[in-house]
């Protein structure tokens, strides 16, 4: 029960910090790739938009190469450790939030910023304004990326090694207790991967929901 | 002292590599309302975002308050100015929101923010849609918050941007007599944007017609009426 609980708060520290470290970078990244105005906006579109649908196991072979003890990396000594797994999900889940977040300021009214600008609001001003605009999809983006990490296997395998009492999380135990033929605990840990899933979405979607009721 | 409040002087706008905007100058005095009035796609709208500061120019001057709008920062400019659009763009909170955030994004104190909007709203009666969200108004209470919002900020330039086009003829009635009244007690500045003669000659005291992006040289309604500079503009007054 005790490695049980360290694991599912193990498996939500290292998805709920991944996930707030790829809104702090995805944010004002897809907020630049939706507002601004520069020559290769649309390559840069383009490859966050390929990079939502990374596949997990390409990026932890990627990390893993990256952070091999003889790696660029490898000075860092974090492969097998939590903090791998932290990186490894940030590259999964910041394409998501930022493609995310590009597509739901540019679905806003174009000349709102011009509106807020024409009544004094400085360029800080004017996107905040937006980000709260669009506070509806972007909680959904939030919500993505954390779906996107909270669910992945391959990545934290690879580059967390599944180690217990270390870098054991939920994806990674039920892979193992699946291979060791105990289906019981395997299917018991998906369930709870679920419950804490829909948990955590629930609170968001709670938030949510709770402006767009306001309108009404 | 009659010296010129905005002054334009050769102002040229492109965009997409396409000359929209002929150079175009022009002046007004403070307190004036120049009613600008042609066609769509004559390039009205375009001079209004020029003048707001919101789109670069290729080419001219501005002069506002007797300085060059280049050597002013362009945040301190749009503080004195406010841009009401055709479409109300209101923000997604309650009416009473509408009106103060732009006071706050001023930095100006609580009370003041409260009793400017407290006081716009009950100018533009509609005090008794404080608290409801925007998105539950009609065209025309929409609009009303739209000029309070604008109002509020006590701009020394008004940008009109075609404010009452889309309401019904009542509500816009009795919404161009309501903002006829503020405009002459208020002594605003204004520009605004129209396709209406009506609208034009009830609230402005300069009339520039605007024809493919040319503006004939703005004069008094009646004598620009009277007397039309181009053939294009006795064609399109119908006379």
């Amino acid at each position: 029960m005790t490695e049980l609980l360290q694991i599912t708060l193990l498996s939500l520290q290292i998805s709920g910090l991944a996930t707030l470290i790829s809104l702090g970078l995805g944010l004002p990244l897809g907020t630049l790739l939706a507002l601004g105005n520069f020559p290769a906006r649309a390559v840069f579109l383009s490859l966050v938009n390929t990079g939502m649908g990374l596949p997990p196991v390409v990026v932890g072979l990627l990390t893993a190469l990256l952070l091999w003890r003889s790696g660029p990396l490898g000075g860092l000594q974090l492969i097998y450790t939590p903090a791998a797994i932290v990186v490894a999900q940030v590259l999964i889940s910041f394409p998501v939030v930022t493609g995310l977040t590009a597509s739901a300021l540019q679905a806003l009214e174009p000349r709102l910023r011009l509106q807020a600008l024409g009544l004094g609001a400085s360029s800080w001003q004017m996107v905040w304004l937006l980000w709260r605009e669009a506070r509806l999809p972007l909680l959904a983006a939030l919500m993505a990326g954390f779906g996107s990490v909270i669910s992945e296997v391959g990545a934290s395998m690879m580059v967390g090694g599944n180690i217990r009492h270390q870098t054991r999380v939920l994806t990674t135990a039920i892979v193992l207790e699946t291979g060791k033929g105990n289906f019981g605990l395997a299917l018991g840990l998906g369930g709870l991967l679920l419950f804490i899933t829909f948990l955590v979405n629930w609170a968001l979607t709670v938030v949510q929901q709770r402006g767009r009721r306001d309108e009404r | 002292m009659s010296a010129e409040f905005l002054q334009v002087q050769a102002l040229e706008v492109w965009r997409g590599g396409k000359l929209v905007l002929p150079p175009i100058s022009f002046s007004l005095e403070r307190g004036q309302t120049l009613a600008l009035l042609g066609p769509n796609g004559a390039g009205k709208s375009t001079l209004l975002l020029a003048l707001a500061n919101l789109i670069p120019l290729r080419s001219g001057t501005i002069f506002f308050n007797g300085q060059a709008l280049a050597r002013q920062k362009p945040l301190l400019y749009r503080r004195q100015i406010a841009l009401v659009m055709q479409d109300p763009l209101l923000f997604d909170m309650s009416v009473k929101d509408n009106i103060a955030q732009p006071l706050r994004w001023r930095g100006l104190p609580q009370a003041e923010i409260h009793q400017r909007t407290k006081q716009w709203m009950e100018r533009l009666g509609i005090s008794a849609l404080a608290a409801r969200r925007a998105v539950q108004l009609s065209g025309g209470e929409a609009q009303r918050v739209n000029l309070a919002r604008a109002l509020a900020l006590e701009p020394q330039l008004l940008l009109l941007d075609e404010p009452f086009s889309a309401l019904d003829w009542p509500t816009r009635s009795r919404l161009l007599d309501d903002f006829s009244a503020l405009l002459a007690e208020t002594g605003t500045t204004a520009i605004l944007v129209t396709h209406d003669l009506g609208e034009a000659r009830r609230l402005a005291s300069r009339l520039g017609l605007m024809f493919s992006g040319k503006l004939e040289p703005p004069g008094i309604p009646d004598e620009v009426l009277r007397c039309p500079a181009s053939a294009q503009a006795r064609s399109f007054l119908g006379l």
